[in-house]
């Protein structure tokens, strides 16, 4: 007993145990209260984790050991990467369950007789489990791990706080359980890509602020005269999402007992409110979070400097100011007054540059290591992830066009876009550098198996090609259809025709979503051997057996 | 893996020079703007500014700029509707004068009437009566002839203008089959006997020791009113015909059963004011002539 020494808390230890506590009783008081069983569900799944992270906290206040550690050891950075790995895991854990139901819902629409007549089962519940798996659970995880990684080797610093850094990634990861379990149990405002209610929005505000003290602490705090261009996309990222998330997410709840609450904006306000949010979330979230990584791990891998740190300058701000009126675009031929769509739509044509500046970027870094693409499937996905971004952001200004738009909206061409985007740039890039953190985070010196790595590749890519060229056919045939008349003025099909016309292709996007599983669950498995097989030698090991090369 | 900071060095296979700073080992080059991506992002301003010029743009306190074209997406609409409703309108003048009987005498209005009314069932009717009207489980087939509220164009056209059940209509379809189980009337025991009978003269197996004589009782007392004594139903309180082997929502002896206990009221909205009259006028010719339109 009197070797355990109450250290003392830190006086953020003392703030975290009291909020945690504090929330252990709200939390269990409300679970105890509400008629609603599945808020009541979640307020227990918040009442375990505040106690949990009650005791934790308070343990480490009678372990010696967990002294706060030095930031520098012998003039090195100590940097911080126990969170960074519990991020980089829970990013190839969701992205696999989100692909998965990714690809339920494309069998149910081409097999409908798959929702089963269950409610928590139905596409309707499905679908925004999928897209806020994939995004928030998937990407939101590979963002976390990766700038996180990022801004402490580009800043040769560690990371700001020590419960901070862990609180953002558990914390976050908690909102996913309980945003995912709530579409589940019906719980939703009915918001693309913001369906969590007012209690979870509220939670992930905390977690967010949290993210970007952390981040904008560890700048601070850093040994390089410049701040790394990786690092101001980064930044762009989490100041952006937080803005559009607290404007699109102003709500005022039923009561504290119920999960309801109603959006403060409402009709073409709230539309706009929405996309702006909406289209925000792709520009900020899916691109200048994913463009941060882009910039780091793309001459990280070729070992070659970036291709021009003008480009990188002006494409930056030029994509920051232009996205940010690009949403009205999603809301053409709809209430919106004609001067707001005007506005949506020539920012997106002016963004094709700003975009396009980003792939410049990425491809030319590879000037002089072309080469490597064939021997290294690491920089080939991510050199590939870069053409995707392009093709996207190439068809996005171009789908943007009223004209264009007239056809392709409300088609299955915007989910094949969408799925361009998705899967050839984020997910592509994020296998990228997931495969490249892996082995550094464990200290491997290589990955378990480069021809896995192919397969995965070569498998995915065959299933991204599926995927979209199906919904471009299908979405381009399905406006087509729907705008034909008769030579009378009719409507030449029925909307039960155009559904039975696109049967063929949503089978070959299942096939298509199927492929990029399966290469996913390759890599999983290549990751999972990486760490635990003893066969892939530590990078201390390695160098030990190595007669010492010239530094 | 030097670490030092350096100056300015010379980058071999792209000849050019770096900015001089290194973050974990990577680099950054002083390459220029490429001239093409920089000639491109002007041109998509210059297009935007002369787009800003020509549509509507920019909100100004109470208003917006309008643009020199006058461009309106109301008023694009309107138009395009107006246009659309002028090219029907050439082709089917002759189907606003003429009543449902008069265009299915003239074979050109009814050609007219077909087309228009096929791309309104397309868009109002599959939901429930499924493509090409074959119906479903509690959704009448129009393709055959047993016709619940009539099969002749005036009852058809009825059925569409106020539908059936539809209590916002007040000259809708009524008659509803009872719920004899929830009111009272009858007990398990007694439906499934009755339902042995309407089984008997329907054609179908009965069970065997089946009491039919007092399935017959029971019919008589309760049935007879709307079915009729045969069995053979009445149209206009929308009573099937029970005899034949065409039954809207099954005719196994559970379903039957459910049917005798529970009731059924199934509604069809009524489409006057939905649709215009000669919209209704075409989907009667139409549904007259998928197959069971009777005389």
């Amino acid at each position: 007993m009197a070797s355990k020494a109450l250290r003392g808390l830190t006086s953020a230890e003392v703030g975290a145990a009291t909020t945690a506590a504090l929330l252990f009783f709200v939390c269990l008081i409300v679970a105890g209260m509400t008629d609603h069983s599945g808020y009541a569900f979640h307020m227990v799944i918040f009442t375990l984790a505040s106690g949990w992270a009650f005791f934790t906290v308070i343990n480490r206040g009678f372990d010696p050991e967990s002294a706060p550690p030095p930031r520098t050891i012998d003039g090195k950075p100590n940097y911080n990467m126990g969170p960074i790995k519990v991020a980089t895991i829970a990013a190839m854990g969701w992205g696999i369950a989100g692909f998965l139901v990714g690809l339920v819902i494309a069998l149910q629409l081409a097999f409908p007789a798959l929702n089963f007549d269950l409610p928590w089962t139905n596409f309707g519940r499905l679908r925004p489990l999928h897209t806020s798996a994939v995004i928030f659970a998937f990407g939101g995880n590979v963002l976390i791990a990766t700038s996180l990684y990022v801004v402490q080797r580009t800043c040769r610093a560690r990371l700001a706080g020590e419960l901070a850094p862990w609180f953002v990634v558990l914390g976050y990861n908690l909102f996913i359980v309980i945003a995912g379990t709530g579409y589940l149990l019906g719980i939703t405002q009915g918001k693309e890509y913001a369906e969590p209610e007012w209690y979870a929005d509220l939670f992930l505000t905390t977690v967010w602020v949290t993210y970007l003290l952390v981040f904008l602490g560890t700048i601070w705090r850093r040994d390089e005269p410049h701040i790394y261009v990786a690092n101001w996309f980064f930044i762009g990222f989490i100041v952006t999402i937080a803005v559009l998330h607290l404007g699109n997410n102003a709500a005022i709840p039923v009561s504290i007992l119920s999960p309801k609450s109603y959006i403060i904006w409402s009709g073409i306000q709230d539309a706009m409110f929405q996309w702006w949010y909406g289209h925000n979330a792709v520009g900020f979230f899916l691109t200048a979070g994913f463009l941060g990584i882009m910039y780091y791990f793309i001459p990280k891998r070729a070992e070659r400097p970036v291709y021009s740190y003008r480009l990188s300058i002006i494409h930056f701000w030029s994509l920051i100011f232009m996205y940010i009126w690009a949403g009205p675009h999603h809301l053409h031929y709809t209430a919106l007054p004609d001067w707001a769509q005007t506005l949506g739509m020539t920012f997106s044509i002016m963004l094709w540059m700003p975009s396009w500046g980003g792939m410049i970027n990425g491809l030319m870094t590879l000037s002089g290591a072309w080469d490597r693409l064939r021997t290294d499937p690491v920089l080939r996905m991510m050199v590939v992830s870069v053409a995707f971004y392009g093709m996207a952001t190439f068809e996005g200004p171009l789908m943007s066009i009223k004209a264009v738009n007239a056809l392709s909206h409300y088609t299955d061409w915007t989910i094949g876009h969408v799925h361009s985007g998705a899967l050839g740039w984020v997910g592509y890039i994020s296998f990228g550098a997931i495969y490249c953190l892996v082995p550094w985070l464990w200290k491997k010196e290589r990955l378990y198996s480069d021809r896995l790595v192919e397969w995965h590749f070569w498998i995915s890519t065959i299933g991204i090609v599926l995927y979209i060229s199906a919904m471009w056919v299908s979405g381009i045939m399905q406006g087509l259809m729907w705008r034909a008349y008769t030579n009378l003025g009719f409507l030449e099909y029925s909307f039960v025709e155009t559904v039975e016309a696109m049967h063929p292709y949503y089978v070959i996007r299942a096939l298509g979503g199927l492929l990029f599983l399966c290469g996913a669950l390759i890599m999983a498995y290549n990751l999972w051997r990486t760490i635990v097989d003893p066969a892939v030698r530590s990078v201390a090991v390695a160098r030990q057996s190595v007669p010492m090369a010239a530094e | 893996m030097s670490e030092a900071k350096h100056g300015p060095d010379l980058d071999t296979p792209t000849g050019q020079t770096t900015t001089g700073h290194s973050w974990d080992g990577i680099k950054e080059l002083n390459t220029p703007l490429p001239r093409w991506w920089l000639w491109t992002f002007y041109l998509t301003i210059l297009w935007a500014v002369g787009y800003w010029i020509a549509y509507p743009a920019w909100p100004l306190i109470a208003s917006h700029t309008t643009g020199v074209l006058g461009y309106s997406s109301r008023a694009e609409l309107a138009q395009a509707m107006t246009a659309l409703e002028a090219r029907r309108d050439v082709q089917s003048a002759g189907l606003r004068q003429a009543t449902v009987d008069q265009i299915a005498a003239d074979p050109a209005l009814t050609r007219m009437a077909i087309a228009r009314g096929r791309a309104a069932f397309g868009d109002n009717c599959v939901g429930c009566h499924g493509q090409g009207g074959a119906g479903g489980i509690g959704y009448p087939n129009l393709t055959d002839d047993e016709w619940i509220w009539g099969g002749t164009l005036a009852d058809i056209e009825l059925t569409l203008l106020h539908g059936a059940r539809w209590s916002q209509d007040n000259r809708t379809r009524t008659g509803d089959m009872l719920a004899f189980g929830k009111l009272g009337l009858m007990q398990r025991a007694q439906a499934e006997s009755v339902v042995e009978y309407v089984r008997s003269i329907a054609g179908l197996d009965v069970e065997r020791g089946a009491d039919l004589a007092r399935g017959r009782q029971l019919f008589v007392e309760h049935c007879v009113s709307c079915h009729g004594s045969e069995g053979k139903g009445n149209r206009t309180l929308g009573a099937p015909d029970l005899t034949d082997a065409i039954w809207l929502y099954g005719s196994s002896r559970t379903v039957l059963v459910e049917t005798v206990l529970n009731g059924r009221a199934g509604i069809m909205p009524a489409w006057a004011g939905r649709l215009d009259p000669v919209t209704i006028k075409a989907l009667t010719v139409y549904v007259h002539s998928l197959g069971g339109g009777q005389r």
